[in-house]
C-alpha cells in the first residue's frame, strides 16, 4: 500500500515535470539556435494565453484605449471562437511576433555581447507584459479551449482493478503529457530530417559557415523565434488551464530555471529529462521528507537540486562539455 | 566573343566568370583594399598572393560578400552584382572555405557536406516531414551527389564521424567537400593549406588540381606558400599594403621587378 501510494505521487511528479519541460523547451531552442537566453519565454507563455482567451471570448484588443481615446463603450464583438480556430490565430499572432522581435529588436543587436541580448530579452519582457494587459485588460481570465479536466475515472477503475488501489491522476496532464510527447517528437524529427531543421541547426553550430552555405540567418531567427512562440502558447494553454490566465503564469519561467540547468541550456532531451525529474523529486522529497521538516518543500526543492548541479555538473546532464584551452 | 585557351595541360580555359573593377574597401580609416581589378576566367585556377596583411583576405570577403565594398563593381556571368548578404552570395553558385575553417562541428562529416546542398533542396515541409515523395527523391539525388563526393576526396572511413573530433587537416578537407557539394560556379579557398604538414600540402594540392580538372571548376584562392601557388596556378595576382603590384600567369609574376623586389625577394633570400 505504501508502495502504491508513493507511486501515484512518483507518477503525478512525472507528469507535473512535463508542464516544467514545456516551458523550458523553448528556452532551449532559443538559446541553441540564438545563443541568447530568452528571459521572456515565460512572459510569451501569458502573452499566447492572454490572446487565446481574448480570441476565443471575441474581446475587442486594445478595449480600454479605445473607450478612453474616443468615450465609447466597446468591449466584446459579441462573438465567440472555437478552440481550435482560435489557437491557430494565437500562433499566427506568435509568428508575427517573431517577425516582429526580429525587424525591431534582433537585426540591429547582430553580434553584440551575449549580455546585451539577454538585457534586450528582459525589456522585451516587460513589453510584453504591459501590451498584453493593454490588449486584454489585466483581469485573471479563464482558459477553456475544450481540455478535460478533473480525475480520470478510467485510471481510477483500472488501478483499483489491478492493485486494488486506485491511482488519482488528473486527466489534463495526462493530455499535456501526450501532447507535449508529440511536440517533442514533432521538433525532433523536424530539426533532424527537414532542410530548415538542418539550417536551423547549421546557425547553431557557426553562423559564419551557415552563411557560406547559403543560409540567411534572419530567417532562421523568425524561425525559432515562430517556434519558441508556438511551444509558449502549447505551455499557455497548459498552465492557463490549470491555474487561470494571470500574472503569475509567466513566472513558470523561473520553474524552468532548474530544469535547464539539470538538462543543460542546448539539450532538447536534456530539458525533457531535466523537467521530469525535477517534477518528480519535487513530488517524492515532499512525500518523504517533507513532514520532517515541516512541509513546503516543493517550493525550494528545485533550486537545491539546480544549485548542486551547478557546483559539480555546471553544463548539465545533456549540455556541451566546457572544456577551457589555456 | 567567346574566348577559348586551352592550357599545356589540355584543360579549357573560357570567358571571363567574374570581373572585379576598381574594388576599394576602408574600415575606417584603413584602406584595407586600394583600387584593384582584376577577372577570374571560366575553369582557371586564379591565386591571390602578397605577404602578411596585403589585403588577400579582404578581397576573397568582398567576392563572398562578408565585406562590402565602398567602391567599384562586381560583374558575375556578365551582370553587375548589386550589394549582397553572404548568404545571398552562396545562393549565386560562389562557395568558399575559411582560412580558420568554419565547419558545424556538432554534425557528422555527412551531414555537414549536405548542408552545402541544402539550397537544393525545395520540396515543401510537409513532404520532407512525412519523408513522402519529391522530398524522398530528393534526399536520395542529393545524397548521391555527396557520396560522390566523400568518395572523390577520400573521406569515405569518417562518414559518420562528428566533426569535431577530426584531426586539422581532414577538417580542411570537409570544408572543401561542403564548399564542393553546393556544386559552385566558383570556388573560393582562402589558405587551404595553412597549417598543414607537407604530406597534407600535398594530398590538398592534388585535390584542388583534380576537383578543377574532373568537375571544370572555377578556382579562386589565397595562399601564403609560394612554392605551392606557382605549381597549382594558371593565373597569379600579387597583392601588397592593398594594392595590386602584379598579374599575369606565374612565369610572369616571377619575373616581375615590382614584386619580386615587394615579395619573391624576400622570399626568396
Amino acid at each position: 500500500m505504501e508502495f502504491l501510494y508513493a507511486s501515484e505521487v512518483l507518477l503525478n511528479g512525472l507528469m507535473a515535470g512535463v508542464m516544467y519541460s514545456l516551458v523550458a523547451l523553448g528556452f532551449v531552442l532559443i538559446y541553441k539556435a540564438s545563443g541568447i537566453f530568452n528571459y521572456a519565454q515565460g512572459v510569451m507563455a501569458l502573452f499566447a494565453a492572454m490572446t487565446l482567451v481574448g480570441i476565443m471570448e471575441g474581446r475587442v484588443p486594445f478595449a480600454h484605449l479605445i473607450n478612453a481615446a474616443f468615450g465609447v463603450h466597446l468591449s466584446s464583438f459579441g462573438w465567440t471562437v472555437p478552440g481550435l480556430l482560435a489557437i491557430l490565430l494565437t500562433a499566427l499572432i506568435m509568428v508575427g511576433l517573431a517577425i516582429a522581435i526580429e525587424k525591431l529588436v534582433l537585426k540591429h543587436l547582430v553580434g553584440q555581447e551575449p549580455i546585451i541580448l539577454f538585457m534586450a530579452t528582459i525589456g522585451l519582457a516587460w513589453f510584453l507584459e504591459g501590451l498584453g494587459d493593454v490588449m486584454w485588460g489585466a483581469d485573471v481570465k479563464v482558459l477553456d479551449v475544450g481540455l478535460p479536466q478533473g480525475i480520470s475515472e478510467t485510471v481510477e477503475t483500472m488501478t483499483d482493478g489491478l492493485f486494488g488501489y486506485g491511482f488519482f491522476i488528473d486527466r489534463l496532464d495526462i493530455w499535456a503529457t501526450v501532447i507535449a510527447a508529440v511536440l517533442v517528437a514533432a521538433l525532433v524529427g523536424f530539426s533532424q530530417y527537414t532542410k530548415q531543421g538542418r539550417a536551423m541547426r547549421a546557425v547553431a553550430d557557426d553562423h559564419q559557415a551557415a552563411l557560406s552555405v547559403g543560409i540567411s540567418l534572419q530567417f532562421i531567427w523568425i524561425m525559432v523565434w515562430s517556434i519558441a512562440g508556438f511551444v509558449a502558447l502549447v505551455a499557455g494553454i497548459m498552465w492557463g488551464t490549470k491555474s487561470g490566465v494571470q500574472f503569475s503564469l509567466s513566472l513558470i519561467a523561473l520553474k524552468a530555471l532548474p530544469v535547464l540547468m539539470l538538462g543543460g541550456f542546448t539539450s532538447i532531451p536534456g530539458a525533457i529529462v531535466g523537467g521530469l525529474i525535477i517534477g518528480m523529486g519535487e513530488k517524492l522529497f515532499e512525500y518523504f521528507v517533507g513532514p520532517a521538516v515541516g512541509g513546503a518543500t516543493e517550493n525550494w526543492f528545485a533550486y537545491v537540486l539546480a544549485l548542486l548541479f551547478l557546483v559539480f555538473r555546471p553544463q548539465g546532464l545533456f549540455g556541451e562539455r566546457i572544456i577551457e584551452r589555456v | 566573343m567567346t574566348q577559348t585557351t586551352i592550357t599545356p595541360d589540355g584543360r579549357q580555359i573560357g570567358d571571363v566568370l567574374m570581373d572585379l573593377r576598381n574594388i576599394t574597401l576602408r574600415f575606417g580609416g584603413v584602406t584595407a583594399i586600394k583600387d584593384i581589378s582584376f577577372d577570374i576566367r571560366e575553369g582557371e585556377i586564379r591565386a591571390i598572393i602578397g605577404p602578411n596583411g596585403a589585403g588577400k583576405s579582404s578581397m576573397l570577403n568582398v567576392i563572398s560578400g562578408f565585406y562590402v565594398p565602398q567602391e567599384g563593381e562586381i560583374w558575375f556571368k556578365g551582370y553587375r552584382r548589386g550589394p549582397m548578404k553572404p548568404y545571398e552570395v552562396a545562393r549565386l553558385g560562389i562557395a568558399r572555405t575559411f582560412q580558420n575553417i568554419a565547419l558545424f562541428d556538432g554534425m557528422s562529416v555527412l551531414d555537414n557536406i549536405m548542408t552545402g546542398r541544402l539550397n537544393m533542396m525545395k520540396a515543401p515541409i510537409w513532404s520532407q516531414a512525412l519523408w513522402w515523395g519529391r522530398a524522398e527523391r530528393e534526399e536520395v539525388e542529393n545524397r548521391e551527389q555527396v557520396e560522390k563526393i566523400i568518395d572523390f576526396l577520400e573521406i569515405q572511413n569518417i562518414r559518420k564521424t562528428p566533426v569535431g573530433r577530426l584531426p586539422y587537416g581532414l577538417k580542411k578537407r570537409v570544408e572543401l567537400a561542403r564548399a564542393l557539394a553546393a556544386e559552385p560556379k566558383i570556388l573560393l579557398l582562402d589558405e587551404p593549406m595553412a597549417g598543414m604538414n607537407v604530406e597534407e600540402k600535398e594530398d590538398m594540392c592534388r585535390f584542388i588540381l583534380d576537383v578543377n580538372d574532373e568537375f571544370g571548376t572555377t578556382i579562386a584562392l589565397i595562399e601564403h606558400d609560394m612554392g605551392v601557388v606557382m605549381d597549382l596556378s594558371d593565373r597569379v595576382v600579387v597583392m601588397d599594403y592593398g594594392r595590386k603590384i602584379g598579374d599575369g600567369t606565374p612565369d610572369e609574376v616571377r619575373n616581375n621587378p615590382e614584386v619580386i623586389s615587394a615579395y619573391l625577394g624576400v622570399a626568396h633570400e
